[in-house]
């Protein structure tokens, strides 16, 4: 199945939940990183069961500082 | 509002436009701006509003200048070193344009005073410029609270983002992070590095959503957090929900007073 992870095409073998999906992209410090799935703001405890779905639109949003100093 | 024969030509590119006019530039004229953080963010969207004609620029900033600034922070230079950077920006903007009065506050912000600054002179828009992330959700909250639109924004070695927020037309930043990483979780900008020029393409993009809420034209980034990848080469606007359940604007809030939390610089990223 395929999917769109910030902007960019992921195929899939399989449906796979939020926490998997951090994983695979590498994504560190997942505590931190919101995750949106077509539009829809995915609640934190719900990461290790709500699974992404063939032609789901998902986006990582970080944490960004930096500017004053 | 007359123009001066000296205004007229400043502002003739401005004025030539038919989404600015003569009308646009009075407000622009007439408009207060406060940026808090007069650094890789705040130094060029403070530059190109003065440039702009904005009439009112408050500047808030404690720290003095430093060497390490000068690779982005524009509006100082080398003879400024160890001046407070607000002392040094008004300098700046008072040697581009004489139509714009600075207002400099130099302290940091806290939720002891944010509200008395943004009321001091009745801001009509703020632009968040700060490096550390219990400053970015005192910004917001105080202006959820105070009902002001602000431009959020964030620049870490080649990446940037930037989302605005207009009271009750869009997400606010706690909408989308709801609270700030830990101090311990977080390298700083002086560990992580950041390339010059990122300050000076998201803070002018401030300063152009700010002259947009100003002149009332365009769309402005509510409901959109704008990222850009300086390697890539790549902007992405990435369109964000309202949330409901936000603990400071949402239906049923839980964060009705400002909060200082402790302070930790800079992206979560790696």
């Amino acid at each position: 199945m395929k999917i769109k992870v910030n902007g960019k095409d992921l195929l899939l073998d399989k449906e796979i939940t939020v926490k998997e999906l951090l994983d695979i992209q590498k994504v560190e410090m997942q505590d931190y990183v919101t995750v949106q799935i077509n539009d829809e703001l995915v609640d934190r405890a719900d990461f290790d069961t709500l699974t992404v779905k063939e032609g789901d639109t998902v986006e990582f949003l970080y944490f960004m500082g930096g500017g004053a100093q | 509002m007359n123009f001066t024969a000296e205004q007229m030509g400043r502002y003739s590119r401005h004025i030539i436009l038919k989404e600015v006019g003569a009308k646009g530039q009075t407000k622009l004229l007439q408009s207060k701006v406060l940026i808090i953080g007069t650094g890789g963010l705040g130094a060029p969207a403070a530059m190109f509003l003065a440039a702009a004609g904005v009439g009112t620029i408050g500047l808030v900033d404690f720290d003095a200048v430093e060497l390490s600034n000068l690779q982005r922070q524009i509006i100082h230079f080398t003879k400024d070193v160890g001046k407070p950077k607000v002392l040094s920006g008004k300098e700046t903007i008072q040697e581009m344009n004489p139509d714009v009065q600075v207002v400099t506050y130099r302290e940091w912000v806290s939720a002891a005073n944010i509200r008395d600054i943004i009321k001091d002179k009745e801001y009509d828009f703020i632009i968040d410029g700060t490096d550390n992330f219990p400053a970015k959700f005192l910004i917001n909250d105080a202006c959820v609270f105070t009902k002001k639109p602000f431009s959020h924004a964030g620049i870490i070695r080649f990446q940037g983002q930037t989302m605005t927020f207009v009271p009750g037309e869009g997400p606010c930043y706690r909408c989308i992070f709801h609270s700030p990483p830990p101090p311990d979780k977080v390298p700083t900008c002086k560990q992580a590095g950041v390339l010059g020029v990122m300050g000076g393409i998201i803070g002018t993009i401030q300063a152009t959503e700010a002259i947009k809420y100003i002149l009332g034209i365009g769309d402005l980034l509510t409901g959109y957090l704008l990222t850009y990848d300086a390697l890539k080469m790549e902007f992405r606007k990435i369109k964000l929900p309202n949330n409901k359940k936000c603990q400071v604007c949402g239906e049923s809030p839980t964060i009705t007073e400002l909060i200082d939390y402790e302070q930790a610089a800079c992206d979560l990223k790696s």
